[in-house]
C-alpha cells in the first residue's frame, strides 16, 4: 500500500477482501469495529499483522488520529509529590522582601486549607531560600537548583499558571493520570494507546516506569496507569532496567531462546489441533500473543541493556543512569523505549512533598533529577527525535508561598497548593517561552490560566486527536480524558 | 509522505468498517414489522438526542424533550406551528425533516454535538415508527417483568427435535430460527464435565470424577454429577469471586499509604451463604441493613460489611468531610449498580442525561446511608487499625457459636467494619455533587423511577431493603439473574451488565430474562436452583464448536447457537495450575495470604509508610492457597491477577474484560507458580508406574481434562523424548530447570525425566484449551 494511487490500490483491495473473504482473524477482529473508534488501534495492538501488507511503514501506521499530529510519542517525567514551584521555576522576590510577614487575606481568598495547615494560626511567607538567574533567549527564570534544566532553557514551554481542584496527592495525582479525582478511569497513556496504536510490533504501547528519591515520597498507584473501562491491553506495561525489566519476561534458568522456540512451535501445533476443532477466533489470537511475548523477550533486554550506549550518552544522562531504578537510569530508558515507538512512557518520581526541611530534601530532589531531565531533552534532540517527542515535567499541584512548620531563613515547609505551579514541556510542537503568570505573592494565577482538562485537551490535541472526539462508550456515557470539560491552549503550540 | 500514507489507511480502515457493517448487522437491512419504541427507538433517541433533549433540565435545547411524550408531541416552542412528532405522517413531522437532512445549519444531532448523525437505516426506522402511529413505551427495564408462554418452536428442525431440555431451550431456540441458526448437539462428556465443574466450583474436576462420569451410562448422569458438584463448598467459593468484585472488596483501604485492613471475615461470610443458599432476598437484606433486624444477630450485622468495603484515606491532611461524603458516594454507586444495574452515579452533579433520575433521587438515595458515625478521616497512617468506627467486634467465642464459618486461627477479639444506624444527619443535595455545596434538604427515598417508594417502607436502609427485593421491584431478580448468565456464559441477556437504563444494550432474549428472574422470585429467591436450571439447559450443555456460518451471522455468539467458550477468570486460572499438580490447599476462608510475586513490586510504589510497605511472602501451605484468597493490596494488586483481568477492587465492578494480551503469555511460561506445578506434578507422574505415553495422558486429562488426541500425544511424546535425550547429553541441566519452587523436590528420582517430563507438563499448562472453558 505504499505510495500508490490510493483510489486504484483501494478499489483492489475491497475486490480481494469480498473475493477471497477475510481471513479468521481479521474477520473477528472486524466483528468487533463496531465498537468505534479504537478498534483499528486495538487491532494494531493485538495482531501486528492484521492489516497483511507487512511492509514497516504499514504495520507502523494503524492509528486514527483526527488531524495530522505535531508529536507522535509522549515521555511524561511526573515528580510525584510535588515539587516547589517558588524553589525552582516561579521567582518572588516579594515573598523574600516580605520574609515571615503574614499571607495578606486578600490574598488567600478563602482558598480551602489542607488539615496539615488548616489549625496553623499564621501563615508566614517564605521567600526561597535559593538564588535565582535568567537563562537563555526569553530570560527564563531558573534557581540555582537546576543548572541543566537552565541550560536548555530555549527548548522549554514553562507554564506557570497550571491549576487543580485537589488538594491531596491520591486524588491529585489520580485526576492529572485519568482527568477524575476518583472513578478507576483509564489513565492518559491508556487513552493514548487506544486512539494510536502501537507504532512497533515488539513492545507494548504504554510502559510506566518507577524511582524514588530520597525526599518525603508519597507512593504511586497502579491505578495511575490503569486501563480502566478500555481493554486491558492498553494497561501500562512496567518497565525497569532491573534484572527483570518487565514483570514475567525472562524465561526461567535452564531455558533458552532456542528451548523456547521450540517449545512455542509444539504449542501452536498443539493449539492449531484445538482450532481445527472449534474454529475459535480466539485460539489464533492466543498463538499471536505468545509470539509476541516471544519477540518481546528479545527486544526488551535489547532496549534495557544500557553497556552498549556510548561514553557521551552517559554523561548527558549523569553516571547514576548505569544504576538500575535510578531516575536518570529510567530517562535513559525512556528515551530507548520511546525512540523504538512506544506511544507513551510514563516515569514517575517520588520525593519532593515537602512538607519540612524542605531546602535539604529539594536540593537531593534536584541533584538526582535535573542532569538526566535535560539530558534527553539533548539526547532527543541530537538524535533527531526532539520534533516527534512531547517530554513533560511536572507534579500533581504546587506548594504554598507560607511556611508550613517553623519558618527559618534556610529552613521551612511548604504544604500542598492547587492554584498555580509550574509544568514544562519540550518537543513535538510545543512552543518555547514562559506561558502564564502568577501574582507577585506567587499564590494565584494574574494571566492565562491552565486547568488540567485544558492541559489534557492540548496534549491530545499534539497527539493529532481532538479531546471531544477521543471517546469510548461505557455504561450508557461516552466518556473522555477531559471529561466535559477542557480547551485546547493555542498559546502552549508553536 | 508518511501523512500520505495515512490518510491512505484511513481510507482502507473506512472501507473496512463498511464492509465489517455486512458481517455485524445480523438482522440486516430489512425493517422489523413492528418498529419498537423500546426496542428500536429508544436506543436511538439516548444516543444521539438525550444528550440535549432528555431528562436533564439543565442541558436541555429549545426547551424541547423527547424523552416524554407529553413534551414529544407538543407544538414547538421554537419553531411556530410545527411539532416534532405527528403521528402517521413523517414528512410533517419536524424530528423526521432534521434527522434527514444534510443541511448543517437545520440537521440533527447537531454536528456540533459530536454524536455523529444517524444512519440510514436508523433514519428509516424513525420513518416507519412514525407511519405506525409513533407509540411511546416506559423503559422495559422499569416495567415489572411477567412469565410469558414458553414459545412455540419450529418442529422442522431435525436438530431441535429432541434437544430441548428446559424452558430457557424454548427461548433459545426460538431466536436461532429466527435466524436460521442451529443449535449444537451436546457437548462431548469430558468437555461437559470441565465446563460444569469449572462454573459450579472453580476448579477442574479431579481424575475420580472424569472416570465416574464418564462411566456412568444412566440418563441422569449429569444432573447427578451437577448435584455433586453444587454441594461442595468450593460452590460457594466461586460464587463469592463476582460478589467479591461487586462489593470492591480489598484487604488494604486504599489511597495513598494503602494499610491493611481486616475484612476478611465479611469474605468468609459470602462463601458461607452461598454455600448455605441463603435466598438472595435475604442475602441483600442483610448487606444492606442486617443491622436493623428485630434482634440482629453477629451474622446479620457481619453481612453489612458490604457497605465498607471500599477504600479509605490515611493520607494526613485531608477533609474529612470531603471523604466521609466520597464514602457516601460509592455507597450508593455501589448500590445503584452492583444491585440495580443503574448507573444512578450519573445524577450527583446532575440529573441524569439519559435515565428519569433527578439529583435529587440521587440524593435521597444516599440519604439512606447517611446515618452511622463513620469518618472521612480517623487519623494518618501511623493511627491506623484493622478496622473504622462503626464496627463489629468478633470474639473466640463468636467464632464457636454463632459465625462458625469465620477461619480464625489466632486468639484475640477481631474488629470489622460494618454499618451502623447510629447518628440521624440531614441530607442535602450537593451542587454539582461538590462536598461542601449543599442546597436543598432531602428525604431518604429509593429511585421513583424504578418503582415508588411506598409510605409502608420505613425511610431507613431496612426500608431500603424491603423496597429493593419487593417482588414488583423491576430490577433486582432481572439484574442478579444477568450477572449469574453473565458468568456461565461470558455475556449477560444484557450485554451491560451495569447499566439496565436507556443508554444499556438492549437484552438478547427479553423474554426469557424475565422469565428466569419471575421464577427465580417464585422459588424465593432460590440461587441454587436458579443456577442448576441453567446448567441443566441443553443451551448450556451444547458443543462449543462453531462454524464459518455461525461465525458470519453471529460472530459474538449472542443467540448461543454454540455452547460458551470463554477464558477462566484469573483466579481461576490460578487454581487450575495448583489443582491439576495437586499442589492445591483446599482450606477455605481466614485471613488473605501472599503467595510468589516478582520482587519489589510493593517496595517501588509505596509510600514507605504502613505494614504493607514490603511484601512479606508467605511459608508452605499459604502458598498454595487459591487465587480468591491472594491478598489484595489496592495500590498494588496482584500482578498475575491483574493481567488476567481480575478487578482492581477500586470500585463495584459487576463484569470483567476478557482479554488476550502477550503478558498472559509470559505469566503462563515463567511464573514461578505454575513452573513449580509443572515439576511437581512431573515428579509425582514419574513415581507412578506407567509409561511415558500414560504420564503424558494423565498430565493431558489433569490439566486439559479430557484425553489427548493421537496427533496431540505424539506431539507431546516427541517433545518429551527430546527433551530427555538433551538432558541425557548435558545439553541441558536438568537441575537447573527444575528447581522452582519451594515445594520440596525429590532427588531420588532420575532427574533427567523429571525435567523432560516437567517441560512437557508445562507445555500443556500453556495450551489455550487449558485455561479456556471449553
Amino acid at each position: 500500500v505504499r505510495g500508490v494511487d490510493g483510489n486504484i490500490k483501494i478499489i483492489f483491495m475491497q475486490k480481494e477482501i469480498l473475493e477471497h473473504g477475510l481471513n479468521i482473524n481479521r474477520r473477528r477482529f472486524l466483528s468487533r469495529l463496531s465498537l468505534g473508534i479504537g478498534s483499528v488501534a486495538l487491532g494494531s495492538l493485538l495482531i501486528p499483522d492484521l492489516f497483511g501488507g507487512g511492509s514497516e511503514e504499514e504495520l507502523a501506521v494503524t492509528g486514527l488520529p483526527h488531524f495530522a499530529p505535531r508529536a507522535k510519542r509522549i515521555i511524561y517525567l511526573f515528580q510525584n509529590g510535588a515539587p516547589s514551584q517558588l524553589d525552582l521555576f516561579d521567582y518572588k522576590p516579594k515573598l523574600n522582601e516580605m520574609f515571615g510577614q503574614e499571607l495578606p487575606a486578600s490574598v488567600r481568598m478563602g482558598q480551602r486549607l489542607t488539615g496539615m495547615t488548616a489549625d496553623q494560626k499564621k501563615f508566614p511567607l517564605a521567600g526561597s531560600y535559593f538564588k535565582f538567574n535568567q537563562y537563555g533567549e526569553h530570560r527564563m527564570w531558573f534557581s540555582e537548583l537546576l543548572p541543566h534544566i537552565a541550560a536548555i532553557a530555549d527548548d522549554l514551554c514553562v507554564i506557570k499558571t497550571l491549576h487543580t481542584e485537589a488538594i491531596n496527592h491520591d486524588p491529585a495525582l489520580t485526576f492529572f493520570q485519568t482527568g477524575a479525582q476518583v472513578g478507576n478511569r483509564p489513565s492518559m497513556g491508556a487513552w493514548l494507546s487506544y486512539g494510536l496504536g502501537s507504532e512497533n510490533k515488539n513492545l507494548p504501547a504504554f510502559c510506566v516506569l518507577l524511582s524514588k528519591g530520597k525526599g518525603n515520597g508519597q507512593g504511586v498507584y497502579s491505578k495511575l496507569w490503569t486501563n480502566g473501562f478500555l481493554d486491558s491491553i492498553h494497561q501500562g506495561v512496567q518497565f525497569s532496567s532491573r534484572e527483570n525489566p518487565v514483570l514475567y519476561l525472562n524465561n526461567p534458568e535452564g531455558i533458552d531462546k532456542e528451548d523456547r522456540r521450540k517449545m512455542l512451535d509444539n504449542l501452536s501445533a498443539l493449539n492449531e489441533e484445538s482450532y481445527k476443532e472449534f474454529d475459535d477466533p480466539e485460539i489464533h489470537t492466543k498463538i499471536q500473543q505468545y509470539e509476541m511475548a516471544y519477540r518481546m523477550q528479545t527486544a526488551v533486554p535489547e532496549i534495557t541493556d544500557m553497556s552498549k550506549e556510548p561514553e557521551d550518552t552517559i554523561k548527558l544522562y549523569g553516571p547514576d543512569c548505569l544504576i538500575p531504578g535510578t531516575y536518570a537510569a529510567n530517562c535513559l530508558l525512556a528515551r530507548k523505549l520511546s525512540e523504538n515507538g512506544v506511544r507513551f512512557v510514563q516515569l514517575y518520581h517520588q520525593g519532593w512533598d515537602g512538607h519540612g526541611n524542605l531546602p535539604g530534601e529539594i536540593r537531593g530532589q534536584c541533584m538526582d533529577t535535573d542532569r538526566a531531565s535535560a539530558g534527553l531533552i539533548t539526547d532527543l534532540k541530537q538524535r533527531g527525535l526532539l520534533d516527534e517527542t512531547l517530554v513533560i515535567w511536572g507534579g500533581e499541584f504546587g506548594r504554598t508561598n507560607y511556611c508550613q512548620g517553623e519558618l527559618k531563613k534556610d529552613n521551612y515547609g511548604r504544604d500542598h497548593h492547587p492554584r498555580c505551579f509550574t509544568v514544562w514541556m519540550a518537543g513535538g510542537g510545543v512552543k518555547p517561552g514562559v506561558y502564564g503568570e502568577t501574582d507577585e505573592f506567587g499564590y494565584n494565577i494574574a494571566e492565562n490560566p491552565v486547568h488540567v482538562h485544558d492541559f489534557h485537551a492540548t496534549i491530545l490535541h499534539l497527539m493529532g486527536l481532538n479531546h471531544e472526539q477521543l471517546t469510548f462508550k461505557h455504561l450508557g456515557r461516552r466518556y473522555r480524558l477531559t471529561d466535559v470539560f477542557g480547551k485546547v491552549v493555542n498559546g502552549l503550540m508553536a | 509522505m508518511k501523512w500520505k500514507l495515512l490518510t491512505l489507511l484511513v481510507l482502507i480502515i473506512t472501507t473496512i468498517v463498511v464492509i465489517s457493517s455486512c458481517f455485524t448487522k445480523s438482522s440486516g437491512d430489512k425493517l422489523p414489522e413492528i418498529v419498537s419504541f423500546n426496542f428500536h427507538i429508544r436506543p436511538i433517541l439516548s444516543d444521539k438526542c438525550f444528550k440535549c433533549h432528555g431528562p436533564d433540565v439543565n442541558k436541555r435545547q429549545g426547551q424541547f424533550r423527547l424523552d416524554i411524550p407529553d413534551s414529544a408531541f407538543a407544538p414547538l416552542k421554537e419553531t411556530k406551528g410545527a411539532f416534532a412528532l405527528v403521528p402517521g405522517k413523517p414528512e410533517e413531522s419536524e424530528l423526521y425533516k432534521r434527522i434527514s437532512s444534510t443541511d448543517t445549519s437545520y440537521m440533527m444531532p447537531d454536528p456540533d454535538s459530536h454524536l455523529g448523525a444517524l444512519t440510514e437505516y436508523e433514519i428509516k426506522l424513525f420513518k416507519k415508527w412514525i407511519q405506525q402511529g409513533a407509540h411511546y413505551e416506559t423503559h422495559w427495564a422499569f416495567t415489572a417483568p411477567k412469565k410469558i408462554p414458553l414459545p412455540h418452536v419450529s418442529d422442522k428442525d431435525p436438530i431441535a427435535i429432541g434437544w430441548v431440555k428446559n424452558e430457557i431451550d424454548y427461548f433459545i431456540l426460538q431466536k436461532l430460527d429466527e435466524r436460521n441458526l442451529s443449535p449444537n448437539e451436546e457437548a462431548d462428556k469430558e468437555r461437559l464435565l470441565k465446563r460444569v465443574s469449572l462454573d459450579i466450583t472453580g476448579l477442574p474436576p479431579s481424575v475420580e470424577l472424569m472416570d465416574k462420569f464418564l462411566n456412568d451410562k444412566s440418563a441422569n448422569a449429569y444432573e447427578k454429577v451437577v448435584d455433586e458438584l453444587m454441594n461442595m463448598p468450593q460452590y460457594g467459593e466461586k460464587m463469592a469471586v463476582h460478589w467479591l468484585d461487586v462489593a470492591r472488596y480489598a484487604d488494604s483501604y486504599g489511597y495513598q499509604d494503602d494499610n491493611i485492613r481486616t475484612q476478611w471475615p465479611w469474605r468468609d461470610w459470602v462463601i458461607h451463604a452461598f454455600n448455605k443458599n441463603i435466598p438472595y432476598d435475604q442475602f441483600l437484606t442483610w448487606q444492606i441493613a442486617g443491622d436493623m433486624l428485630p434482634n440482629a444477630t453477629k451474622e446479620q450485622i457481619l453481612a453489612t460489611g458490604f457497605f465498607r468495603n471500599h477504600k479509605y484515606t490515611e493520607e494526613g491532611g485531608v477533609i474529612d468531610e470531603e471523604y466521609r461524603i466520597e464514602y457516601l458516594l460509592d455507597k450508593t454507586k455501589t448500590f445503584g449498580k452492583g444491585i440495580l444495574g443503574l448507573t444512578i452515579e450519573c445524577a450527583q452533579c446532575h440529573d441524569h442525561k439519559y435515565d428519569p433520575f433527578k439529583q435529587k433521587d440521587y440524593y435521597s438515595l444516599l440519604a439512606f446511608f447517611n446515618n452511622t458515625k463513620e469518618k472521612g478521616y480517623e487519623g494518618d497512617v501511623s493511627q491506623s487499625k484493622p478496622a473504622k468506627k462503626p464496627l463489629i467486634n468478633i470474639s473466640d467465642e463468636d467464632v464457636k457459636t454463632v459465625l462458625s464459618f469465620i477461619n480464625k486461627k489466632d486468639t484475640g477479639t477481631m474488629t470489622v467494619s460494618v454499618m451502623n444506624e447510629d447518628t440521624l444527619r440531614k441530607t442535602f443535595i450537593l451542587s454539582r455533587g461538590v462536598y461542601n455545596m449543599p442546597t436543598t434538604e432531602v428525604q431518604p427515598g429509593a429511585i421513583p423511577a424504578v418503582m415508588k417508594f411506598e409510605n409502608k417502607f420505613p425511610r431507613n436502609r431496612m426500608g431500603l431493603a424491603q423496597w429493593t427485593v419487593d417482588r414488583r421491584n423491576p430490577l433486582t431478580a432481572r439484574v442478579f439473574v444477568n450477572q449469574l448468565w453473565q458468568e456461565i456464559f461470558g455475556r449477560g441477556i444484557v450485554k451491560t451488565t451495569g447499566d439496565f437504563g436507556m443508554q444499556g444494550e438492549l437484552p438478547s432474549h427479553p423474554e426469557l430474562l424475565d422469565w428466569l428472574a419471575v421464577d427465580f422470585m417464585e422459588s424465593g429467591w432460590n440461587i441454587k436452583k436458579l443456577v442448576k436450571k441453567i446448567l441443566l439447559s441443553a443451551t448450556y450443555r451444547q458443543s462449543a464448536k462453531t462454524t464459518d456460518d455461525k461465525l458470519k451471522k453471529d460472530p459474538e455468539n449472542i443467540y448461543l447457537s454454540h455452547g460458551p467458550r470463554t477464558r477462566l477468570n484469573a483466579e481461576f486460572i490460578r487454581d487450575m495450575v495448583l489443582a491439576s499438580s495437586g499442589l492445591l490447599n483446599k482450606t477455605i476462608g481466614g485471613p488473605s495470604v501472599k503467595p510468589y510475586q516478582p520482587k519489589g513490586m510493593w517496595e517501588a510504589a509505596t509510600s514507605g509508610r504502613g505494614v504493607l510497605a514490603t511484601y512479606k511472602q508467605d511459608e508452605g501451605d499459604a502458598l498454595y492457597r487459591r487465587g480468591m484468597y491472594t491478598f489484595i493490596k489496592l495500590t498494588v494488586p496482584p500482578p498475575s491477577m491483574i493481567m488476567f483481568d481480575a478487578s482492581n477492587r477500586d470500585q463495584c465492578e459487576v463484569k470483567r474484560l476478557k482479554t488476550n494480551t502477550p503478558l498472559q503469555a509470559l505469566i503462563m511460561m515463567n511464573d514461578p507458580t505454575v513452573l513449580e506445578a509443572s515439576r511437581v506434578l512431573a515428579q509425582k507422574l514419574q513415581g507412578e508406574s506407567s509409561t511415558p505415553e500414560e504420564k503424558i495422558t494423565k498430565a493431558f486429562r489433569l490439566i486439559v481434562c479430557r484425553k489427548p488426541s493421537d496427533k496431540e500425544l505424539s506431539i507431546l511424546k516427541k517433545y518429551y523424548d527430546e527433551q530427555l535425550q538433551m538432558f541425557r547429553q548435558k545439553k541441558l541441566d536438568a537441575m537447573t530447570t527444575i528447581k522452582e519452587g519451594e515445594y520440596p523436590l525429590n532427588e531420588k528420582l532420575d532427574l533427567n525425566v523429571s525435567a523432560a517430563i516437567m517441560k512437557v507438563v508445562n507445555t500443556i499448562y500453556n495450551l489455550e484449551e487449558a485455561i479456556t472453558k471449553t
